[in-house]
C-alpha cells in the first residue's frame, strides 16, 4: 500500500514535471456527440463521452474489472438487499455536494419514461436512503450482477437538475431538448466547456476532482469526422492526436507513418446475422404462404454457406475473430467448448434441398452501412456467398439511423434477414440470453433485441435460472446449456468479434479498453 | 426604373411564396411528424393529443400561414435528429458555408478573369492552350474526385494544408464565428475553397475569353484602336468593361450552384457548414432541416438574383431605357 | 406579364446569360485551339465507350452484378503489371473481388443509362412546356416561366438530394436496387428541363407571328401542328447542343449522388459508386479501385464535353 502511494506520488511529480508539455488533446470519432443528457441514448460512444464528465457508483478499470468510484464499498447484507457506502467530500462541477439524495434521484430518473438506460436498474428495485452517505438497494429476487451495468449509469446532481427544470429525460424521440441535454454537471475529471452537436465539443480539466489524476491534459477538443478518408488524413497530417475508428485497410498506413501508430485489439462486440422466425410469411421474400426460416435446416444452410475465414482475411484484414457464440470468449469462461459449424457450401445446398428449396429463394437483407467495421462489405460478401448456394439476397444497406428505425422494436421489427452487433453492457451472458434469445411478443417487451423473434421456452427457463444462480460454476453450466440449445437451433449466425483500431499520435499515450470506450482520464502527452 | 425594380421584387416574392409552399408541404406531409416524435408504444389517444397540441388538426391553410409566420421569425421547428431548433442549427453553420462560398467565389473571380482576358488576347500562346486544356479537364472531373485528390496530395503526401475542418475560429458577433482571422483558419479554407471554386473559375475564364474575342471584333474597339489609344486602355477599359455584363450574370447565377456544390465539398473536407447538415438530414429523413434548408437556399438565390438584376441596370445603361433584350 | 411587354425579367436575364454562355462556347475554340482531330478522337472515344457499355455483357469478362461469380478471396487484386496481379483481372479487383474492368463497363452502362434517360426526360418535358408556353402565351406562359424560375433555384444536386429524401420519407424503405435508377433519372432530368423550355419558347415566339402560321389558322388547320412542324426543326440544333452538355453534366451528377451515398446501391455499382468504394482504399495503397473508375468517368465526360463544344461551334453560323 505504501509502495502504491509512493508510486502514485512519483507519478504526480512526473505529471507535474511534464505539465509544461501538457496540451489540449484533439480527437475525432466517426459519429456525432448529440445530447449531453446521460440517460438519452444507450450507445457506447455517447456513454464514453459522458464518462469524462459524469461518474458512477462503480466503474470499470482499464481491464474492465468493477471497482469503487462514487461508492467506496458495498456489501450484500441480505440476499436481496445491497448496501452501498458513498464517497464523502465529492463535489459536482457546480460546487454542490454529492450525497444519497443524488443517488436516489438518479435511480428514479434513469428508470423514468424517456430513459434509454432503463436496463441498468430494474424497475422493481427499491432504493432507500439509510443516511446521507449510505444507500440500500432492495431487489425483488437474488441477482448477483445487480451492479454489472452501472458504469453506464451516471449520477446526476438532484438540485442542479431540478433547478434547471430538467428532471424529465430528453428521450431519443423528443424534439424539445431540456437544459441537461445541452449542459452537463458531473463529478468527473473533466467539464464540458462548450458543446455544439455535430460540430465540436470541448473539455476543460476539473481541478477539484476527488480521484488522483492519471492524465496530464489541460483540455480536450472533440470533432466528429464522418468520412473515413478525412479522419485518417487528419491523423496522418498531425492535426489530430487521436482518431477512431481507423478503417482496417488503413491500419498499416497509420503504423508506417512517422508520428502515428495504430492501436488494435479485440473488441467485445459480436457481429451476427439473424432471421425472422416469428412471422408466418416473410415480409421480404418471394416465398409466399410460409416462412423458410422457421425450418432449422434453412438457417443452418445459411450458416454453412458463409465463409467467415474469408471475411476475416479479405474484409477484416485479419482483424476479427470468428465466433461460435453471440458472446466474446473473454466474457464467458466455457466458450472453448463451442465451435462453429464448418463452412461447407455443398452441405448448405443439400440442407436447402432437404428443406424443399433446392432452387433457392429470394430474401431481402437489412444492413447498416455506418455502424460496424466494414458492415456493408460484410453484407455484400454474405450476399455473394449465399448466391452460390442459390439464395438471392436483395441488399438494403442504409445509414444506421434509418436502419435501426426499421429493424428495431420501434419500427415493428420490419426485417426478414439482418445484421446486428451486440456488446453485453453487463459483460455477462445473461444480457445476451435476455436481450437476444428469449421469446418476445410483437412489441418485443421480453426480449427487445431478439429482432427475428427466435423462441425456445427452454432457453427462457434457463435464462431465469441463470439470473438467480449465485454459484459461478453452476451458473456457467446453465449458460452453456442454453448456448448449446441456441447453437442447435441456429437462432442466429454468429460471425465474429470485430477488432478495435484506434489511431494515436506518438505524442500521446492512451488506454484502449476492450469495450471500445476511449476515456480522457487515461491520456498523457509524452 | 422604379417600375422595373418593383416588378423584380414582386417576382422574387412570388418565387419565395412558391418555395415556402413546397417547403411547407414537405414539412407537413412527408413523414408524419407525430410518428417521428413518439415511440411505437404511444397510444392513439396520446398521439391525438399531440396532434392537437401541435395544431396538426387545424385547416391546412391555417397551418400554412402559421408555418410562414414561423419561418419569417426564423422558427422552423425542431430537428428530429438533434432535438434542437432548426434555426439554431442552421444559424450556427451558416457562417462556415458563407465564408467558404465567399472564398471560393473570390478565388474563381481573381483567377478566372485574368486567365480569361489573357486567353482572349493571346489566343495562340502555349499558356492559353494550357489554361484551356486544364479548364476542360477541370469541368470533366467531378468535384468530389478533385477534393479527394487534393487531400491525398496536399494533406497526406506533402502535409502542407489541413484536410478537414475550419481550423481555429474567432467569435466576432453572437451569430458569427470567422476563420478569416487566424492562421489555421486561413490555411484550412484554402483546399475547400479551391475545390469548390474550380468549376466556377473555369466557367468564368471561358466566358470572359469568349466575350473578349467577340468584343475585340466589334467596331468600337476597332475605332478605339484606330484612334490610337494604347492597347492597355483598349483592352482593360473598353473591352473588359463590355464583358462584365454576362460575367456578373453568370457569377450571380453560379452562386446558387456554389451553395449546392458546397454540400459535396463540405462532405469531402468535413467543413462544418450547412451542406453537411443538409446531407445528414437527407440520409436520416430529418424533414424540418430539409424544409428549412430549401427555404434558405431559395431565399439566398432570390436575393442574389435580385442584386444581379439591379447591377445589370447599373452597368449597362442601355437597359434603363430599352427595358429589355431578347 | 405577357411576352409582348418585354421587361428584364429573370427569365430573360437568364436567357441572355444562356446566349452569353452559348456565345463564349460559340467561339472558334476547337478550330483555333484544339485541332479537329481531337473532336474526331472525342467522337470515337464516346462512341467506343458507349458501345462497350451497351454490349458490356458480351465484352466484359465477368458479370459483376451476378454475385455468384464474385469471390471475396479475389478481393483487391492489383492490376496487370503489378506484383500479385492475376491475369484474369486486367485492371485488378475491388474490395469484394469484383473484376474492375467488368465493373467499369457495367457501371458505365448505369451512368450512361441514367444520363440518357434523364436528358430524354428533360428534353421531352422542356420542349413540350416551351411549345405550350410560347404558343399559348399569356397567363400559361407566365406560370410556366415562373415555375422555371423557381426550378432554377434548385441546382441538380440539391434537387436530386431533396427528391431522394422525400422519396424515402414517403415510401418508407424503398427497394433501392429497383428504384434507385428511376429516382436518379427523375431528379436529374427534372433539374434540366428549363434550358430546353426557354430555347423552344423563344423560337416559338418568333414563328408564332409569321404569316404561314396566321394563314394556317385562317384555313382551319390547327396551328399548333404547324408550329410543331416548323419550330422543332429550328430548335433541333440548340437542343442537341444543350442535350450533349447535359449528358456530361448528368453523368457527373449521378456519380456525385452515388458518391454521396444516395445513388445506386453498392451491389449494382455505377462509376460514382465504384469511386466511393475505392475512396476508402486510396490511402491504403489500393489506388486502382478509385482511380480506374475515376479515369473512366473523366474520359467519358471529357469526350462528351468536347463533342458538345464542337457541336456548338459547328451549329453556330455566326462563326463561319
Amino acid at each position: 500500500m505504501r509502495l502504491k502511494i509512493a508510486s502514485a506520488a512519483l507519478a504526480m511529480v512526473l505529471a507535474a514535471g511534464t505539465q509544461a508539455n501538457a496540451e489540449t488533446l484533439k480527437f475525432a470519432f466517426q459519429g456525432t456527440y448529440n445530447q449531453l443528457d446521460p440517460y438519452s441514448l444507450n450507445e457506447t460512444f455517447s456513454l464514453s463521452m459522458h464518462g469524462n464528465v459524469y461518474e458512477t457508483l462503480v466503474r470499470r478499470s482499464a481491464d474492465l474489472k468493477i471497482e469503487p468510484a462514487l461508492a467506496t464499498s458495498w456489501e450484500v447484507i441480505e440476499p436481496t438487499r445491497w448496501r452501498f457506502h458513498l464517497r464523502k467530500g465529492v463535489k459536482f462541477h457546480n460546487g454542490n455536494d454529492f450525497n444519497a439524495d443524488d443517488v436516489i434521484f438518479s435511480a428514479d430518473r434513469v428508470r423514468a419514461e424517456g430513459s434509454d438506460l432503463t436496463q441498468v436498474l430494474s424497475a422493481e428495485v427499491k432504493v432507500e436512503k439509510v443516511d446521507d452517505y449510505t444507500v440500500d438497494f432492495i431487489l425483488p429476487g437474488v441477482n448477483p450482477i445487480l451492479h454489472s451495468e452501472w458504469e453506464n449509469w451516471p449520477i446526476m446532481d438532484k438540485e442542479w437538475t431540478e433547478a434547471n427544470d430538467a428532471v424529465k429525460v430528453t428521450s431519443a424521440s423528443d424534439t424539445n431538448p431540456n437544459y441537461a441535454s445541452l449542459h452537463a454537471n458531473g463529478t468527473g475529471p473533466f467539464k464540458i466547456a462548450s458543446h455544439e452537436p455535430g460540430v465540436k465539443t470541448t473539455y476543460t480539466v476539473n481541478d477539484s476532482w476527488w480521484d488522483e489524476k492519471q492524465h496530464n491534459l489541460t483540455g480536450a477538443e472533440f470533432t466528429p469526422i464522418g468520412s473515413d478518408a478525412t479522419r485518417v488524413a487528419a491523423l496522418l497530417s498531425g492535426e489530430l492526436d487521436m482518431a477512431y475508428p481507423i478503417p482496417v485497410q488503413d491500419i498499416k498506413r497509420v503504423d508506417n507513418n512517422a508520428g502515428t501508430s495504430a492501436l488494435t485489439g479485440p473488441e467485445l462486440r459480436t457481429i451476427f446475422l439473424g432471421f425472422d422466425q416469428r412471422r408466418d410469411e416473410l415480409t421480404y421474400s418471394n416465398i409466399k404462404g410460409k416462412n423458410p426460416f422457421k425450418d432449422v435446416r434453412v438457417r443452418k444452410a445459411f450458416y454453412q454457406a458463409i465463409d467467415v475465414d474469408a471475411i476475416k482475411a479479405k474484409i477484416m484484414r485479419g482483424l476479427s475473430e470468428p465466433s461460435a457464440l453471440l458472446i466474446s470468449p473473454f466474457l464467458f469462461a466455457n466458450s472453448g467448448d463451442f465451435s462453429r459449424y464448418p463452412y461447407d457450401p455443398e452441405a448448405a445446398k443439400a440442407l436447402l434441398a432437404e428443406a424443399g428449396y433446392a432452387d433457392g429463394f429470394e430474401v431481402s437483407m437489412d444492413c447498416p452501412n455506418d455502424r460496424y467495421v466494414n458492415d456493408e462489405a460484410i453484407c455484400q460478401a454474405t450476399a455473394a456467398f449465399l448466391a452460390r448456394v442459390g439464395i438471392k439476397i436483395n441488399l438494403n444497406a442504409q445509414p444506421k439511423a434509418k436502419y435501426f428505425a426499421k429493424v428495431l422494436a420501434s419500427g415493428g421489427f420490419d426485417t426478414s434477414f439482418y445484421m446486428l452487433g451486440w456488446t453485453p453492457g453487463s459483460f455477462d451472458s445473461y444480457n445476451i440470453l435476455k436481450n437476444l434469445n428469449n421469446c418476445r411478443d410483437d412489441k418485443g417487451t421480453a426480449s427487445p433485441f431478439n429482432l427475428g423473434g427466435y423462441c425456445n421456452p427452454k432457453v427462457d427457463e434457463l435464462t431465469k435460472l441463470v439470473l438467480s444462480e449465485n454459484d459461478e460454476e453452476k451458473r456457467n453450466a446453465l449458460i452453456s446449456e442454453a448456448y448449446t440449445i441456441i447453437n442447435n437451433d441456429v437462432s442466429h449466425i454468429p460471425l465474429h468479434q470485430q477488432g478495435l483500431a484506434w489511431g494515436v499520435s506518438d505524442k500521446v499515450t492512451v488506454t484502449q479498453r476492450a469495450d471500445n470506450k476511449f476515456l480522457l482520464k487515461y491520456v498523457n502527452f509524452k | 426604373m422604379f417600375g422595373f425594380i418593383s416588378r423584380r421584387i414582386a417576382m422574387a416574392l412570388v418565387v419565395m411564396f412558391v418555395v415556402a409552399l413546397i417547403s411547407f408541404l414537405l414539412f407537413r406531409f412527408v413523414g408524419d411528424p407525430v410518428n417521428q416524435m413518439v415511440g411505437v408504444e404511444t397510444t392513439p389517444e396520446q398521439r391525438e393529443a399531440l396532434r392537437q397540441r401541435l395544431g396538426l388538426n387545424d385547416p391546412v391553410l391555417t397551418q400554412f400561414f402559421r408555418y410562414i409566420w414561423g419561418a419569417v421569425q426564423f422558427d422552423f421547428g425542431n430537428s428530429y435528429q438533434f432535438k434542437q431548433p432548426v434555426a439554431d442549427l442552421i444559424g450556427r453553420r451558416l457562417p462556415a458555408t458563407l465564408e467558404l462560398s465567399f472564398a471560393s467565389a473570390i478565388f474563381a473571380l481573381l483567377l478566372g478573369i485574368p486567365m480569361g482576358v489573357y486567353t482572349g488576347l493571346n489566343r495562340d500562346s502555349w499558356l492559353s492552350k494550357v489554361f484551356l486544356s486544364v479548364s476542360l479537364v477541370g469541368i470533366s472531373l467531378p468535384t468530389f474526385f478533385i477534393g479527394i485528390l487534393f487531400i491525398f496530395l496536399f494533406s497526406v503526401t506533402l502535409q502542407w494544408l489541413p484536410s478537414f475542418g475550419r481550423g481555429e475560429v474567432v467569435q466576432i458577433a453572437p451569430f458569427w464565428d470567422t476563420g478569416f482571422l487566424t492562421a489555421s483558419g486561413l490555411k484550412a479554407i484554402i483546399l475547400p475553397a479551391i475545390t469548390l471554386g474550380l468549376y466556377q473559375m473555369t466557367l468564368i475564364m471561358r466566358l470572359i475569353r469568349a466575350e473578349m474575342l467577340e468584343v475585340m471584333r466589334t467596331d468600337h474597339i476597332k475605332f478605339a484602336r484606330a484612334r490610337g489609344l494604347p492597347n492597355r486602355s483598349v483592352y482593360y477599359v473598353h473591352a473588359l468593361k463590355n464583358t462584365m455584363v454576362p460575367v456578373i450574370t453568370i457569377t450571380g447565377l453560379q452562386l446558387g450552384s456554389i451553395i449546392a456544390f458546397a454540400i459535396i465539398t463540405e462532405t469531402v473536407f468535413q467543413w462544418p457548414g450547412m451542406g453537411i447538415l443538409f446531407l445528414q438530414a437527407v440520409q436520416n429523413v430529418d424533414i424540418p432541416i430539409m424544409a428549412a434548408y430549401l427555404l434558405l437556399t431559395a431565399f439566398i438565390f432570390v436575393v442574389i438574383n435580385l442584386i444581379v438584376d439591379l447591377l445589370y441596370v447599373v452597368i449597362d445603361p442601355r437597359l434603363r431605357t430599352e427595358r429589355g433584350r431578347a | 406579364m405577357t411576352d409582348n411587354t418585354p421587361t428584364v425579367s429573370g427569365s430573360e436575364v437568364s436567357a441572355a446569360s444562356r446566349s452569353a454562355l452559348a456565345r463564349f462556347l460559340d467561339s472558334d475554340l476547337l478550330h483555333s485551339f484544339l485541332s479537329s482531330k481531337i473532336t474526331v478522337l472525342a467522337a470515337i472515344t464516346t462512341l467506343g465507350l458507349m458501345l462497350a457499355a451497351l454490349f458490356a455483357p458480351l465484352v466484359a469478362p465477368f458479370n459483376p452484378f451476378d454475385l455468384a461469380q464474385i469471390s471475396i478471396l479475389d478481393a483487391r487484386i492489383p492490376p496487370i503489371g503489378m506484383e500479385w496481379s492475376d491475369p484474369r483481372y486486367l485492371l485488378g479487383t475491388d474490395d469484394q473481388g469484383r473484376d474492375l474492368l467488368s465493373g467499369i463497363l457495367y457501371g458505365m452502362r448505369i451512368s450512361l443509362a441514367v444520363g440518357f434517360l434523364s436528358v430524354a426526360f428533360a428534353a421531352v418535358l422542356g420542349i413540350s412546356l416551351g411549345l405550350i408556353s410560347g404558343y399559348v402565351g399569356g397567363r400559361t406562359d407566365a406560370i410556366i416561366m415562373r415555375i422555371a424560375e423557381v426550378q432554377l433555384t434548385f441546382p441538380a444536386i440539391l434537387l436530386a438530394l431533396l427528391i431522394d429524401g422525400i422519396a424515402s420519407g414517403i415510401f418508407g424503405n424503398i427497394d433501392r436496387e429497383t428504384w434507385a435508377i428511376w429516382i436518379l433519372t427523375f431528379s436529374i432530368g427534372l433539374s434540366f428541363w428549363v434550358q430546353y423550355a426557354r430555347t423552344v419558347r423563344g423560337s416559338t415566339l418568333v414563328e408564332k407571328n409569321k404569316e404561314y402560321v396566321q394563314a394556317a389558322r385562317v384555313i382551319g388547320i390547327p396551328a399548333w401542328i404547324i408550329m410543331i412542324r416548323h419550330v422543332l426543326p429550328n430548335v433541333l440544333g440548340p437542343v442537341l447542343v444543350i442535350a450533349t452538355i447535359n449528358l456530361a453534366l448528368a453523368i457527373i451528377t449521378e456519380a456525385t449522388l452515388s458518391f454521396l451515398g444516395v445513388g445506386v446501391p453498392s451491389t449494382q455499382p455505377s462509376l460514382g459508386t465504384l469511386i466511393r468504394i475505392g475512396n476508402d482504399f486510396l490511402f491504403s495503397g489500393e489506388w486502382w479501385i478509385a482511380i480506374f473508375p475515376g479515369l473512366a468517368l473523366a474520359i467519358l465526360v471529357l469526350a462528351v464535353n468536347l463533342l458538345g463544344d464542337w457541336l456548338r461551334d459547328a451549329l453556330n453560323p455566326k462563326l463561319r
